[in-house]
């Protein structure tokens, strides 16, 4: 997986995802440009890290869960 | 028969929507759609651990930095395992220093393959042969290259597709045979008789009312 370990921890990029997320809600593309992942990475990512309850959409939008935030302290 | 008959009608063609997908790759699931809005070189090899397969990784990416500069990402596939695609991109980082950047799709249920008409029994039953779909930000297929087992791609020519669809796509022009980034490109044939007469007095490089070129 790329954004979730086997373990189920988040992975580099999967951190760098959660991390930009702690900022607000953001779009796939402000995540991209804020970690400098690729888009086609930060879309596929979010719809993983969404899966897994580490993060949430709101009309298009990503906000991270407690979950989420969580498991990056 | 009917198996290679069921292949072959799935061929996609240019001009038509790329076929979706949702595939497990060396960088995790991957839909085409998250590669929407982003020019993509969707292309298969035969197998990983082969010769030319080998060259033709080295060598796409060494492209790598030209394609993200234009806007486009790179996707490989194969009928091979994740397993399999990152111990081979590993050996090849091993021996010959170079990293693979793109994720490649691991495709043992062919899915992607045969909607993509990237089996020719002919060839292969069992390997896809070396397809390049180049697919715009739209989704839209633009250009469909094969190429036998044995014939490694031209990564020169590759990036000059990608050069004259942005152009063409950009100026609204055609590009003509052999033509590079630079170099004067065709002013669309006109229509209409009158147009013709007024192509004549604007100034283009004209052979004749139907084949004029201009700098861009």
């Amino acid at each position: 997986m790329a954004c979730i370990s086997p373990d189920g921890k988040p992975t580099a990029s999967g951190t760098k995802v959660l991390r930009a997320l702690q900022a607000g809600l953001k779009s796939p593309e402000e995540v991209a440009q804020d970690t400098g992942l690729p888009l086609f990475r930060v879309r596929s990512g979010l719809r993983e890290l969404a899966q897994a309850g580490l993060v949430v959409e709101r009309a298009g939008k990503y906000e991270i869960t407690d979950k989420g935030t969580a498991l990056i302290q | 028969m009917e198996e290679v008959k069921e292949q072959i009608s799935r061929i996609p063609r240019i001009g038509e929507p790329a076929p979706a997908f949702e595939a497990a790759t060396t960088h995790g699931v991957l839909k085409l759609e998250d590669f929407k809005g982003s020019w993509l070189i969707l292309f298969s090899h035969p197998a990983d651990f082969t010769p030319v397969c080998t060259t033709e990784f080295i060598a796409f990416a060494e492209i790598y930095p030209k394609l993200q500069k234009r806007g486009v990402e790179l996707l490989g596939l194969s009928v091979d395992s994740v397993s399999s695609h990152i111990a081979w991109v590993r050996n090849v980082e091993e021996k010959t220093g170079v990293k693979i950047p793109f994720p490649i799709i691991a495709d043992l249920s062919k899915q992607v393959s045969l909607a993509y008409g990237m089996i020719h029994p002919g060839e292969s039953k069992t390997e896809t042969v070396r397809c390049v779909f180049i697919i715009d930000p739209n989704q839209k297929i633009r250009t469909i290259l094969y190429y036998p087992l044995t014939t490694g791609r031209n990564m020169d020519e590759i990036l000059r597709i990608i050069d004259a669809l942005q152009t063409t796509d950009k100026n609204g022009v055609a590009t003509p045979a052999n033509w590079r980034p630079g170099d004067k490109v065709v002013v669309p044939a006109p229509n209409t008789q009158e147009m013709a007469e007024e192509r004549l007095k604007q100034g283009y490089e004209c052979v004749d009312w139907y084949l004029c070129k201009k700098k861009l």
